[in-house]
């Protein structure tokens, strides 16, 4: 990784705005599925801006729920229904950090994610790497997040029960980001 | 705006299509009722039909498409919904990709001869269109012994039931609204 001549903020983080690098970086959702396999889908469009100074960080990212992909136009029509994500009355995910804290190469973001009208505090764990000076001398930080969320917190209620026992869709959905992100 | 009554029970002297048109009746002005007549031309869902529409069908969709909301009334065959019912909605919410009743607010409201009013046709009908990806006003109105229940003007007797109608008729408007401004 090439040296850059970024300063870092009191809390360990490099100073400056860093911007989405959208087609290097993706959002997505994984949940249990049939309490068997993992299904995944993701969302085409999302923007997210990290903002460092000595003394403050915020991280602000808002995903276009509409540009919800999955594999099938069927599946992906009842997961855009008011069962699901609503997207007629709710095209927009959005978080706003409350607190960003480093821990080595770890990341530990807490603040409000809203889905639909329901907004929730939630902590998000991953890493940080860089900054690091890429081609064209242009200056990156990659960061990777995770968290899980119960869905139905979020009004996302939907699902079948199973013949014998259990239901169709977990609950419990873990949420990734990975931001490429670059100094202006 | 427009509102489309449906009455799940065909028969002249329906008790819901009695019930459809009290609640037709407490609308406020400035929103058209209009009771769809054509449930019974419908014939049984049949994927084949798909490629060759039958009129009916197309009619029925149109109906959908046309109104800003959709008020069923229906009453209760084997504890469940009336089969020309499910089928007609079956056929709206063809391809599901694409279906007329996306979004679309609704509300189910329901009439019956006997002691329960029609519950459990009421769940399965909102479940059956909730499915088909419309916007179902989570209420119920369950008119009990309906053949007591209307006085001579039509309207019902009962004072709690006109209350729950209204309130109904309220969430459905405001549903309808929402979609119109955004």
């Amino acid at each position: 990784m090439s040296v850059t001549d970024v300063a870092l903020s009191s809390t360990g983080l490099p100073v400056g705005t860093w911007k989405l690098d959208p087609t290097h970086s993706s959002a997505s959702f994984a949940v249990k599925h049939m309490g068997v396999s993992t299904f995944r889908g993701r969302f085409e469009q999302f923007d997210a801006t990290l903002t460092i100074d000595e003394d403050s960080a915020q991280l602000a990212g808002t995903v276009e729920a509409s540009s919800l992909v999955v594999k099938d136009e069927n599946l992906q029509a009842h997961l855009g229904s008011p069962e699901f994500f609503d997207l007629e009355r709710y095209p927009q995910i959005t978080f706003q950090s409350d607190s960003i804290r480093r821990e080595g190469d770890e990341l530990i973001i807490d603040g409000p994610l809203t889905i639909k009208d329901h907004t929730h505090p939630v902590e998000s764990r991953g890493t940080i790497a860089g900054p690091a000076v890429t081609l064209g001398d242009v200056t990156k930080l990659g960061i990777t997040l995770e968290t899980v969320v119960d869905r139905t917190e979020y009004g996302l209620n939907w699902n079948a029960p199973l013949p014998r026992g259990g239901f169709a869709v977990a609950n419990d959905v873990k949420l990734t980001v990975e931001l490429e992100l670059v100094l202006s | 705006m427009e509102i489309l009554g449906v009455a799940g029970s065909l028969r002249r002297g329906s008790y819901n299509r009695m019930l459809l048109r009290a609640a037709g009746a407490s609308l406020p002005p400035g929103v058209r009722f209009t009771e769809y007549d054509g449930l019974k031309a419908i014939p049984a869902f049949d994927e084949d039909d798909e490629a060759s529409l039958p009129l009916s069908v197309s009619r029925w969709r149109a109906a959908i498409a046309g109104a800003g909301g959709i008020l069923f009334a229906t009453p209760e065959y084997n504890s469940s919904v009336p089969g020309h019912l499910k089928n007609a909605i079956d056929w709206a919410s063809r391809p599901f990709s694409a279906t007329v009743l996306r979004n679309k607010p609704v509300a189910v409201i329901g009439a019956s001869t006997g002691m329960f009013g029609a519950v459990w046709s009421q769940a399965e009908t909102r479940k059956a269109l909730a499915a088909a990806g419309a916007r179902v006003i989570d209420r119920e109105l369950a008119v009990p012994f309906a053949h007591e229940a209307f006085d001579e003007a039509g309207s019902l007797r009962d004072g709690d039931l006109t209350l729950e109608l209204d309130n109904i008729l309220v969430e459905l408007l405001d549903a309808i609204k929402q979609r119109v401004v955004a």
